[in-house]
């Protein structure tokens, strides 16, 4: 795969490996299975994936060659080297599922959402639960995941009307992306329901449920089971 | 062993090294925005690990310590008395317990550091005691200092070249606060970025040429910059990737920002150049209406200039330490 990795050069400590410059799943996943593979192999580095590219941080005193070559140039041979024998078949994703309320107080918008797709509520539901969605980054905001995999028939528009604090939870559609607001955030996304899970726990051993590269499911719970799902967590 | 806070001045938070490290989970780094600044704070008190000091911004706190301290400050030029006596910058100075610390406003520049001897030791969060004030993370979720907070401070054992008692005494030596503070505004190093050469040719000039002014509206988060308005040969659409403080974005707008130390960790505009690391505690010491421009430098100037600067402070570091060992 290496060979069609492009590199930037983006600060004294900081280099980007570029493999595409589309959202895509097989551009993710390759982006994916690099992250893992550095990690395991050059563990010193600070790995940064996003949807198409990954940003590695690291010291350039330590990567600084005797014979006057620039770090980023020692790094990008390494690096080079390392990925050659990448096998991304082997890479099998973490599955996670979230419970979510659709719609009501939880979901405010998803009647919009429905009629701006020509659906009713019920099918935008059936839809959403129906994808098989991957975490192709974060970033945002701590914990936030942009997810891959939306059915392209629930793709709306932001709202015009941001809102100032979105309730953390929310699970919502920005344009073709689904993702779920960790904590209360300023938004402008659609919001079609909320997930009682803690999406992000600083204090936590894996301070963020979600990462880059899990497979994700949503799966419809009612009302009540919420409730439940809400105190166990807290209890927790 | 803790400090209270009076009165918090303009924007104080505890700051350290920042968390790296995190980025992934979308974390940013936080800490210290001039960091040679907070160091030569922690080195002036004896601290030996990189222990959390209060960032001041434009006017100072006041606070009072319970029990008796070893306190320095660095950083921008503030007036600073202890119980209504003048203290000095860029040393070390005993306070007994009760006495109360006032920071005024500083005379240049915009962040000054406050470090006491064993730090202020509240629970760290990721690895840090960083406020992130943006991402809201760190002591109290990561907020300001506010009226009545009381700090914990390390225990430590008393340090040799201030032994003793007693009243408001500072050692009898002080650092140069030059090369760590610029009285006078210089260009800040830019290496060009990413997207620098689809800048139409009038805003390639303007850049290097031209001057900006550092808008009110900046924070830890980005300083943004009034003036010309750059624009794109053409229209870029990209996709999100990773940010990195002290990359200049160029928004739709054409003014340009230039992302700081609590940088959202993905962005997707437009990166049109990189301050250089070693003039970002310069960028940290700008205060909104400074002028700010810049000088074109490649790679091997800004990595040259970091290593000799990281060499001298050091140098300095290690004095530091053998004087105040000094009985």
């Amino acid at each position: 795969m290496e060979q069609d990795i492009q590199y930037e050069t983006l600060a004294e400590d900081a280099l980007l490996l570029r493999f595409g410059d589309r959202i895509e799943l097989a551009l993710n996943a390759q982006v994916q299975a690099a992250t893992a593979h550095l990690h395991n192999h050059l563990p010193e580095l600070e790995c940064v994936p996003a949807y198409a590219s990954l940003l590695l941080r690291f010291d350039p005193s330590i990567w600084a060659g005797a014979d006057g070559q620039h770090p980023h140039q020692q790094l990008q041979a390494a690096v080079s080297t390392c990925l050659r024998d990448t096998d991304q078949a082997n890479a099998v994703p973490r599955e996670m599922v979230i419970p979510v309320c659709y719609g009501g107080e939880y979901g405010p918008d998803l009647d919009d959402v429905a009629a701006s797709c020509g659906l009713d509520a019920d099918a935008v539901i059936a839809r959403h639960t129906t994808g098989d969605y991957r975490v192709a980054m974060l970033g945002f905001a701590p914990g936030f995941a942009y997810l891959l995999g939306l059915d392209p028939k629930l793709s709306v528009p932001r709202r015009t009307d941001p809102r100032q604090r979105v309730p953390a939870g929310s699970v919502a559609i920005g344009g073709s992306q689904t993702g779920i607001y960790p904590e209360i955030l300023p938004g402008g996304w659609q919001l079609i329901g909320r997930t009682p899970l803690h999406l992000f726990d600083v204090d936590a051993n894996n301070p963020s449920l979600l990462a880059a590269g899990d497979r994700v499911r949503f799966r419809a719970v009612d009302a009540e089971t919420f409730r439940q799902l809400l105190d166990e967590a807290a209890a927790r | 062993m803790s400090v209270t806070i009076l009165k918090p001045g303009m924007l104080s938070s505890l700051q350290d090294g920042g968390r790296p490290g995190h980025a992934a989970l979308g974390v940013g780094r936080a800490g210290a925005m001039d960091g040679p600044a907070w160091q030569l704070a922690n080195a002036l008190v004896g601290n030996q690990q990189a222990e959390a000091a209060i960032e001041c911004t434009l006017v100072g706190p006041s606070l009072r310590f319970e029990h008796a301290a070893v306190i320095a400050l660095t950083g921008a030029p503030i007036a600073a008395h202890v119980d209504n006596i003048p203290i000095p910058m860029w040393t070390t100075c005993h306070v007994p317990g009760g006495s109360v610390l006032q920071l005024g406003g500083m005379a240049h520049g915009c962040r000054t550091y406050l470090a006491v001897r064993g730090g202020f030791d509240v629970t760290p969060v990721l690895g840090s005691r960083s406020s992130d004030l943006h991402a809201r993370i760190g002591h109290e979720h990561g907020r300001a200092l506010r009226t009545g907070d009381i700090l914990p401070m390390g225990a430590t054992a008393p340090l040799p070249a201030l032994r003793g008692g007693g009243d408001v005494r500072p050692l009898h030596w002080s650092l140069d606060p030059q090369p760590w503070f610029a009285f006078e505004t210089r260009p800040l190093a830019l290496l060009r970025g990413s997207h620098w050469s689809q800048l139409d040719e009038s805003s390639r000039q303007y850049l290097w040429g031209g001057h900006f002014i550092l808008s009110k509206d900046s924070n830890r988060t980005a300083g943004r910059l009034d003036g010309h308005a750059l624009r794109l040969q053409a229209p870029l659409e990209l996709i999100s990737e990773a940010a990195l403080p002290g990359t200049l974005q160029l928004p739709p707008s054409g003014q340009p920002i230039a992302l700081l130390a609590e940088a959202p960790v993905t962005g997707g505009y437009p990166r049109i150049g990189q301050v250089a690391a070693v003039d970002l505690p310069r960028l940290a010491q700008l205060r909104p209406g400074d002028t700010v421009c810049f000088h074109e430098s490649t790679l091997d100037e800004a990595l040259a200039r970091l290593s000799a600067r990281q060499q001298r402070l050091n140098q300095l570091l290690e004095t530091i330490a053998q004087r105040l060992a000094q009985v």
